[in-house]
């Protein structure tokens, strides 16, 4: 009916740029691994031969934990016969500060989720429709139409929708490569700036994820506050989403951006300019909710976001519920601990499969997701081309949904994101055989393409990853096996930590 | 400042170039300065204490080298963040404000400020309370095929089965039962505030304008205006008329806003009316129809008030029925779209429930993505699917519903008569739109925020004033009376003729 009238002549009124526009992005061709897996998704008993997704980044191994927590304190719902009693207050509440409470057991989680580091003032904390709706509300706050946000590629791919589909924001990329295994570097960011501004563009800020998607990769504490001192220097904001915080399951502790202002002075950090996005799906497994949180040193953005969050605000007995769950200090413990070492051994699990099938990942120690190097297999190295030809294999050859690096703006083709989180161990098996499958099929024609030049090199970052892949499990297994039970899994001052 | 030199002159090298060239330059110049000025005057410096109320308490503040107000590099953020250093001036939100500082309360703080100004119900608390209490706990744990509790279920990010077809059902017995809804013409959002932001972003660009006839809920100027900028063109509604729009008023300011350049795109009313609370005919709504189609704009229509309809000869005709009780030919019913949400009717304004309801579906498929921004958490879908569908609890909470708020709002008026204070007729919404322009000083929009000051402060209680509501008869206030107990509202009297007494002296 719609679409007789939208075009059909002068009876229809027509409809704004933003509902017609491409930018929400769903037309992609990156949606086809989707639309494959919708088509044939796969079940253990009911559908074995069907497309297993690893394309969606969610924290499935912990609801357990949840699950046994929400039997045990059924006061903490308002829908239960213990807990109906608050039922008036709640269902009437809402005023977009939200409940104290739940501000205060939000900053009380994201303290423990840093390990203690660092503490959150429960007044600067602003609510938003989950974390899509807290990075679009932190872009209506920061800048306007035509304004630019520098965002180091490869980043998470609904960035283009979030950041940019209402707000009329633009998106500049600071590339990374391989070539240092994607870090990101001041100079990139003074580089990326500086090529903005010669083009006129205005530049509003600086925008990362840190642990990073799709890398899972973290940002050392030197880099993060010579990034801290730069975007100061240059009077520009720095937006980091910190929603992997607590996804860390190995290697160095998670440096958030809260304890760089904290440790950096005044002459050097315009804490007016820092501003962190979070979120309890990832951490905490819970998408569902759609608790999303703006935090930020800036009382007028404070303001503006709180005025925003009408527009997403967490529904009341959700904030009563987790109020309670955050707030009980021996579940969350316990639940973080728990959650990074499960964490830890799905990743190992997965990249030991992968390199008996003879792929490599990026060192990663952090996130839901590993980043997969099959540059080896592609036609042409060069050619995005070839990345997409190679996708479709994985998405109806091998039957996997896997994310290609082109749709996270990576520069160099070849790359793939693959998700492990969200499934359970027998699927994470047979997505594995088939993969080992599908390369003992095919490694003859491997190696009839790979030139003499690439085997070395690969050989070697096999053997330098491998060595480093062991020592970390080395310390990792260690760390277990003295049964330390502190909640940030790894205490700064354990010496286990130097091997 | 740009720096865009105009070379023409220059390359094409004719004679008097010098003079010829530089003289456009300098006029270019002193033209993008002039409007430079205009377009961005300065941002206000931030209060220097703060100490209003308005203000969020100043916790770990870092006096830095580059705190707002000193010379280096003062952040900027964006034009739309900018205003919101100064404290609200509507009266709407001022009012509000203030009640949080003194809130009444009948035991402890009796001499509190009386809330007047939220429109919310706390009449039928005890029925939606007993029901939760009895069926919830099944519903939210165990599986739909009872399998045992799977926090999957609700943790997991995924829309519900059956949820639209619960609230298309619901939709249509709350509206009178006479039009039934397609699910398929629906999108749930986290609230009535997102979904009407989310129609009015796919409806307008920015810039563009909706007529909405006044007065209007003042809300509308923070959840259109503020991240779409979409105006708000206000169309003047009359005591003489009830308030009740006319097409020639929407005619006049149609084309008033056509010679100014805006380009309207829709009209945008809200029915029962806010504040005034009347409930629009079915020859009204017709006649508004036709006006959309001839001028080849949409209408938006807000019906969150639709099952709170209290006037015995008074039947809420919703503008689904108007459309599909018309001939095929006459309208392009993918013009029309439909707000609803459960923050009124079923007082759970903390759920965050809300509907877009349109014929458009372009406009459905567009908001269903812009959801993303503001979607409806999992486990309270669960529990709207178990509480939606039992249409017998639905048929005794609306019966209560609409009972209570009849009698409440009966004894509000009469109390109010007695003091010679009339009211608006209405038959619909949570409020009564009083007309105090008898305790009026002077009658004009000053004399109007004094009375509403004198509210506040002397006799402590906080009604909205048509200001607020951008009427243009001043001495109307909106009183909302869902959240009141019967022995309020002697002492909200009394508190009255406070005020009403020196000004007959």
């Amino acid at each position: 009916m719609g679409s007789l009238m939208k075009g059909g002549g002068v009876s229809g009124a027509i409809l704004s740029r933003i509902a017609t526009n491409d930018q929400h992005g769903e037309n992609s061709e990156y949606f086809d691994g989707w639309k494959a897996y919708d088509k044939d998704p796969f079940h253990l008993s009911r559908n074995p031969h069907g497309i297993i997704q690893m394309g969606l980044a969610e924290n499935q191994l912990c609801l357990d934990l949840i699950k046994d927590w929400i039997k045990e304190n059924p006061k903490a719902s308002v829908c239960t016969p213990e807990g109906v009693h608050q039922f008036s207050d709640i269902a009437n509440f809402q005023d977009y500060h939200g409940l104290r409470e739940f501000r205060q057991a939000i900053a009380h989680f994201m303290g423990k989720a840093r390990g203690g580091r660092v503490t959150f003032d429960p007044e600067r904390i602003v609510m938003s429709g989950g974390a899509t709706g807290a990075n679009e509300t932190i872009m209506f706050c920061l800048a306007d139409p035509g304004d630019v946000f520098l965002v180091p590629s490869p980043y998470y791919a609904a960035f283009d929708r979030d950041l940019r589909w209402r707000t009329g924001v633009e998106i500049v990329p600071v590339h990374c490569s391989s070539s240092n295994n994607f870090k990101l570097n001041v100079e990139a960011v003074e580089w990326a700036y500086k090529k903005a501004l010669e083009s006129n563009k205005n530049v509003k800020g600086l925008l990362f994820t840190n642990p990073s998607n799709p890398l899972g990769t973290i940002l050392d504490k030197d880099t993060l506050m010579n990034i801290v001192r730069f975007v100061t220097r240059k009077n520009i904001h720095l937006v980091v989403d910190e929603i992997y915080a607590a996804t860390v399951f190995a290697g160095e502790n998670f440096v958030s951006v809260a304890e760089v202002v904290k440790d950096l002075g005044d002459s050097e950090v315009n804490a007016d300019l820092i501003h962190i996005v979070y979120s309890l799906s990832k951490d905490m497994g819970l998408p569902g909710f759609r608790v999303g949180i703006v935090y930020s040193y800036n009382d007028l953005v404070v303001s503006c976001a709180r005025k925003m969050s009408s527009f997403g605000l967490v529904s009341s007995q959700t904030q009563l519920m987790l109020a309670s769950m955050l707030s009980d200090d021996q579940f969350v413990d316990n639940f973080l601990m728990e959650s990074s070492r499960r964490l830890g051994i799905r990743h190992d699990a997965l990249t030991l499969g992968l390199k008996k099938a003879g792929i490599t990942c990026l060192i990663s120690t952090a996130g839901l997701f590993v980043w997969m190097d099959l540059r080896h297999l592609l036609r042409n190295r060069n050619s995005f081309k070839s990345e997409i030809e190679l996708w479709h294999i994985i998405i109806n050859k091998v039957k996997l949904n896997v994310s290609p690096g082109s749709s996270f703006q990576c520069t160099e083709p070849g790359w793939f994101r693959v998700c492990f989180a969200n499934m359970d161990d027998d699927t994470l098996h047979v997505a594995l055989r088939r993969i080992q499958d599908f390369m003992s099929k095919n490694s003859n024609k491997v190696a009839e393409k790979a030139s003499n030049n690439d085997q070395i090199i690969q050989n070697n970052n096999a053997k330098k990853q491998k060595w480093k892949q062991s020592n970390l499990r080395l310390s990792f297994r260690r760390l277990y096996e003295d049964g330390l039970s502190s909640p940030g899994i790894m205490s700064p001052h354990s010496p286990l930590l130097r091997t | 400042m740009r720096l865009i030199v105009p070379l023409q002159g220059v390359v094409q090298g004719r004679g008097g170039l010098f003079v010829g060239s530089l003289i456009p330059c300098c006029l270019f110049y002193f033209l993008q300065l002039y409007l430079k000025r205009r377009r961005s005057p300065p941002p206000p410096p931030p209060p220097p204490d703060s100490d209003s109320s308005s203000e969020l308490p100043r916790t770990s503040s870092r006096s830095s080298l580059f705190t707002r107000g000193n010379s280096i590099g003062r952040v900027r953020v964006s034009s739309r963040a900018a205003p919101l250093a100064k404290p609200p001036d509507s009266p709407y939100y001022i009012g509000l404000e203030r009640v949080k500082t003194d809130p009444y309360d009948r035991v402890t703080n009796r001499d509190g400020i009386i809330q007047l100004g939220l429109a919310e119900s706390t009449l039928c608390f005890d029925l939606l309370q007993r029901w939760m209490s009895e069926n919830l706990m099944d519903s939210l744990m165990m599986q739909s095929d009872g399998s045992g509790f799977d926090v999957s279920t609700i943790a997991m990010y995924q829309p519900f089965e059956g949820l639209l077809e619960a609230f298309a059902d619901f939709m249509s017995r709350i509206m009178g039962g006479n039009v039934s809804f397609d699910p398929s013409n629906m999108v749930i959002t986290a609230g009535g505030t997102p979904a009407v932001e989310v129609l009015a972003f796919c409806l307008a660009d920015h810039g563009n304008a909706f007529l909405i006839p006044s007065p209007y809920y003042p809300g509308f100027d923070r959840d259109i205006k503020f991240r779409t900028g979409i105006e708000l063109i206000p169309v003047h509604c009359r005591s003489s008329d009830n308030f009740t729009v006319t097409v020639s008023a929407l005619e006049q300011a149609l084309n008033q806003a056509r010679k100014r350049g805006s380009k309207v795109s829709g009209i945008l009313f809200s029915n029962p009316s806010n504040p005034v609370g009347n409930i629009l005919s079915r020859e009204t709504l017709h006649a508004i129809l036709s006006f959309a189609q001839e001028k080849n704009i949409h209408v938006i229509s807000d019906e969150i008030f639709a099952g709170s309809v209290y006037g015995v000869d008074k039947e809420f005709v919703s503008m689904a029925e108007v459309v599909a009780a018309s001939a095929s030919g006459d309208f392009d019913k993918s013009r029309v779209h439909i707000i609803y949400g459960l923050s009124k009717d079923l007082s759970l304004p903390g759920f965050r429930t809300g509907v877009i309801y349109s014929f458009h579906e372009d406009v459905v498929s567009a908001a269903k993505k812009l959801m993303r921004f503001s979607s409806m958490p999992v486990p309270v879908q669960r529990i709207l699917i178990s509480l939606l569908s039992d249409t017998r609890f639905i048929e005794e909470y609306m019966a209560a519903h609409r009972q209570r708020i009849r009698d409440k709002h009966f004894l509000f008026v009469e109390g109010l008569k007695q003091l010679g204070i009339p009211c608006a007729e209405s038959g619909g919404g949570l409020y009564c739109w009083v007309d105090m322009s008898s305790l009026l000083t002077s009658y004009s929009e000053k004399g109007e925020l004094e009375l509403f000051e004198k509210l506040l402060s002397v006799a402590k209680i906080n009604a909205t004033p048509g200001t607020a509501c951008y009427c243009i008869e001043p001495g109307w206030f909106r009183c909302c009376f869902t959240a009141l107990a019967d022995e309020d509202i002697p002492v909200i009297m009394e508190r009255i003729k406070l005020l009403a007494e020196p000004s007959t002296s």
